[in-house]
């Protein structure tokens, strides 16, 4: 239909305005480090040019046969990650319902005890020898992911006297534009820590919030193996074309 | 209220959390130590052997508002090729260079400070077909950042075409076009990302 239009422009269309109203301020007092972190002037903001339009891609042969399972992808031949086992699925869609093929989505954790293995965690519970706690896929010619891991622990972080995060998993996820680029965390259905959290709270919509909940989901859950969790993302949706400025004779 | 049909319905945008402190475990794991799953971390280079241009090396450093290093903050970058064409499916102009990649991922040190080797990018058009100034972009994640920070470096070598670029026009109306240029001398080129205070850069929301 649009190609029809004498108006067409060939290229990529640009964004719908990232609704901030939805997002955590850059200055959110209950989280400390945001203090010296948080730009204090306002945006810059334009609409997406070629630079913002247009981002990285990234090809199914750069990922490894185990990248996308976190129960063995570190461990030691024949061994497993320790924790209850799980499968975390979910399909990528932009703000137009359009799934997200072809897209790398990275991830990574804390394991069972809520530990990192990083030189900087002051957390005593113990490291997993058999838990690296990352790994990445590409989403699938219909936008879906999957990959197989290890329900992470609670850990307790330095920012109030006593405040503990909830288990999560950390997400990274590419658009087709660089405009899309996005690093969420994801929180498990019935986790009573996720209300009491300082950085859940940074976002102060409650629908937003529950939006970062994954669900337990019973239907894609293996008998006497693993769990399934759903967790669906929402990428920028692109505008229309129609009607978008362009010099005559350009 | 009337609801909208299911075709019309709004889907919002996953909201953004911080990268927190642990993201190099999942964004450049071999550079935190664990090695093994991955041959090697995704980003490390820009640019390939027998890429056309003009090479030089990009030194940044990213500093908070109590003029600390961000020591640990992962910087992305995402720019044009000499031609100023993008090597992404979404760039309908033409087909980059082969030997550029364009995209890269980079860790910061203990002083904050990041480099890398590229080459210099070619002008791009902006709206309505006016060209931009040669720049790279650059997005910024980190423990205490809620949301990715989106900015472009641009060029001190390039006056002329920085004095008519759209964005540092923008910029300059709140006097912070100067954060956005990175100062080049021979084929070096130095960028100060300051989060906060008297020098903040100009972030952007595109
Ligand atoms: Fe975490």
């Amino acid at each position: 239909m649009s190609a029809t239009l004498p108006n067409r422009v060939e290229e990529a269309p640009g964004f719908v305005a990232r609704d901030r109203a939805q997002h955590p301020a850059a200055f959110t007092p209950g989280y400390k480090s945001t203090f010296l972190r948080a730009p204090k002037q306002a945006l810059l903001s334009f609409d997406a040019t070629l630079s913002e339009r247009t981002g990285p891609a990234f090809g199914h042969n750069m990922l490894g046969e185990l990248d996308n399972d976190l129960i063995v992808n570190y461990a030691k031949p024949g061994e497993q990650a320790l924790g209850p086992r799980i499968v975390v699925h979910g399909h990528i869609i932009d703000e137009n319902a359009r799934p997200v093929p072809n897209v790398l989505v990275e991830f990574w954790q804390a394991n069972a005890s809520g530990r990192y293995r990083h030189k900087k965690e002051g957390y005593q519970a113990p490291l997993d020898p058999n838990f690296g706690g990352f790994g990445r896929t590409i989403t699938d010619e219909n936008g879906y992911y999957w990959f197989r891991t290890i329900q992470p622990g609670p850990y307790p972080w330095p920012n109030g006297v006593n405040d503990w995060r909830p288990a999560h998993i950390h997400f990274s996820i590419f658009g087709t534009g660089f405009a899309q680029r996005l690093i969420s965390q994801m929180y498990f259905e019935g986790d009573p820590m996720v209300q009491i959290c300082p950085i859940v709270n940074t976002i102060s919509d409650p629908d937003a919030i529950d939006r970062l909940v994954a669900r337990l989901d019973m239907n894609n859950t293996i008998p006497m193996d693993l769990r399934a969790y759903r967790f669906d993302m929402v990428l920028r949706g692109r505008r229309s074309t129609f009607f978008e400025n362009k010099k005559e004779g350009n | 209220m009337a609801m909208l049909p299911s075709y019309l319905a709004e889907l919002k945008e996953t909201p953004s959390q911080t990268a927190g402190p642990y993201v190099h475990i999942g964004m450049t794991p071999n550079w935190s130590g664990i090695t093994g799953v991955y041959p090697e971390d995704p980003g490390l280079e820009v640019i390939k052997d027998g890429v056309k241009g003009e090479r030089i090396t990009v030194n940044v450093r990213v500093i908070d508002g109590g003029n600390n290093p961000v020591a640990d903050c992962v910087v992305e970058i995402w720019q044009a090729d000499a031609n100023g064409i993008y090597n992404s499916p979404a760039e309908h102009r033409g087909k980059a260079d082969p030997n550029f990649i364009g995209w890269g991922r980079f860790p910061a040190d203990e002083d904050g400070r990041l480099s890398f080797e590229t080459i210099k990018p070619g002008a791009v058009p902006g709206p309505k077909g006016a060209m931009m100034a040669p720049h790279i972009s650059m997005w910024i994640v980190a423990r205490g950042i809620n949301v990715g920070l989106l900015t472009r470096m641009y060029f001190s070598d390039e006056a002329d075409a920085n004095a008519k670029d759209g964005v540092l026009a923008k910029a300059r109306m709140s006097g912070r076009d100067k954060t956005m240029i990175g100062k080049r001398e021979g084929d070096t080129v130095t960028f100060d990302i300051y989060l906060q205070g008297e020098n903040e850069t100009a972030f952007l929301d595109v």
